[in-house]
């Protein structure tokens, strides 16, 4: 997360002034959010498959994630104090995911196995 | 006291990653320049993703683990219009009406900081009428889907652990929304009698009011929204 130096200054030099930035930031993003919408519905639309379909989907989802919390939520221009305590510990839910994948993995494995077919 | 100011609000502090170690080992506060209202904000926000980060764990593994076959989203949650059927398009409205929402929510802030009572508490309630209107098309959407016969332990496509991560994901999603229109009135009402401009006590708190807590409810909002943004991506288009 690149952080403009300038406003990171601003922040701690003027904490009463609250988040002021110009209307139209917000509009552009909102424009994005938009686009970004709409190209993940046509990924659905048009059938993608495969590892362009997911790929396609969780590049859209956090580019547009990214915007809400950067612009939206204004993380860009809090301090990184406050960023990296809030955005790193969220990264631990994909160890979890790792985790899991395994399990559901080993599951599957089995239920196939002992199951048959129509098993779970 | 959560306005109280920084020690030299007037001396800039080192930035970047010598600025996160000089905020963490210094006194009193670490996080420089944020009230404790929007700083307890961001952590209860933490927590809720911890919170839907493990519905859709759940949801991966069972859908990972069943030997039958997931049902399709892109079908099941189809619309018929005028004889055609559309994949997923009360999906993707109820998308764009959520982003809307943000994206008022977002102008409300910034008029409320200009102190600009009209146009905040007008962006504030079309803000609440737009997430109404996602609750309402929910509702549409699940009343649908109980109607064709899902349950939380059966259904008619395929894997019996749909309904239930269904029904859990969103609805709890739903419920988020539904809490942030009623907080967002409440705000929309402070903001519309003055109370914020003349920093009157709340009644709940007894806490002054100021124009922060349209941004720190604006927070929760964008939550709502970016939680979405996964449960679009993770479980209507996988």
């Amino acid at each position: 997360m690149a952080q403009p130096s300038a406003s990171v200054h601003a922040a701690t030099t003027a904490p009463h002034e609250g988040q002021q930035h110009p209307i139209r930031v917000y509009l552009v993003v909102w424009g994005w959010l938009f686009v970004l919408s709409l190209f993940s519905y046509l990924v659905d639309y048009f059938h993608l498959q495969g590892a362009l379909r997911w790929g396609l989907i969780l590049l859209f989802m956090m580019l547009k994630a990214g915007l809400i919390v950067a612009i939206f939520m204004h993380m860009a221009w809090e301090r990184l104090a406050l960023a990296y305590a809030i955005l790193l510990p969220p990264l631990l839910v994909l160890v979890f995911a790792a985790l899991m994948l395994f399990e559901s993995d080993y599951t599957l494995f089995m239920r196939q196995a002992f199951l048959g077919p129509q098993g779970g | 006291m959560d306005t109280a100011p920084l020690h030299a609000p007037t001396v800039a502090r080192p930035a970047g990653w010598r600025g996160v170690v000089a905020d963490w080992s210094s006194d009193q506060r670490s996080f420089k320049g944020a009230s404790w209202g929007k700083t307890m904000m961001w952590i209860f926000l933490l927590s809720d993703t911890f919170i839907f980060g493990c519905f859709l764990l759940s949801y991966m593994t069972v859908r990972a683990s069943t030997t039958v076959p997931w049902p399709n989203p892109s079908e099941v949650f189809a619309l018929e219009v005028a004889g055609t059927n559309f994949p997923l398009l009360l999906i993707a409205i109820m998308t764009f009406v959520l982003i809307s929402s943000s994206g008022t929510m977002a102008m409300a802030v910034n008029y409320a900081y200009r102190r600009d009572r009209v146009r905040t508490t007008a962006l504030m309630l079309l803000t609440a009428l737009f997430g109404a209107t996602f609750v309402g098309m929910q509702a549409f959407e699940w009343s649908k889907l109980i109607h064709e016969g899902v349950r939380p332990w059966e259904n008619p496509w395929g894997a019996a652990q749909f309904g239930a991560a269904f029904f859990t994901i969103t609805g709890f999603h739903g419920t988020h929304v539904t809490i942030g229109v009623i907080m967002l009135l409440i705000v929309a009402r402070k903001v519309w009698r003055g109370d914020l401009e003349a920093e009157r006590p709340g009644g709940l708190t007894g806490r002054r009011g100021r124009y922060e807590m349209v941004e720190i409810a604006g927070l929760y909002w964008h939550f709502v929204d970016l939680v979405w943004v996964f449960i679009f991506a993770l479980f209507y288009l996988w």
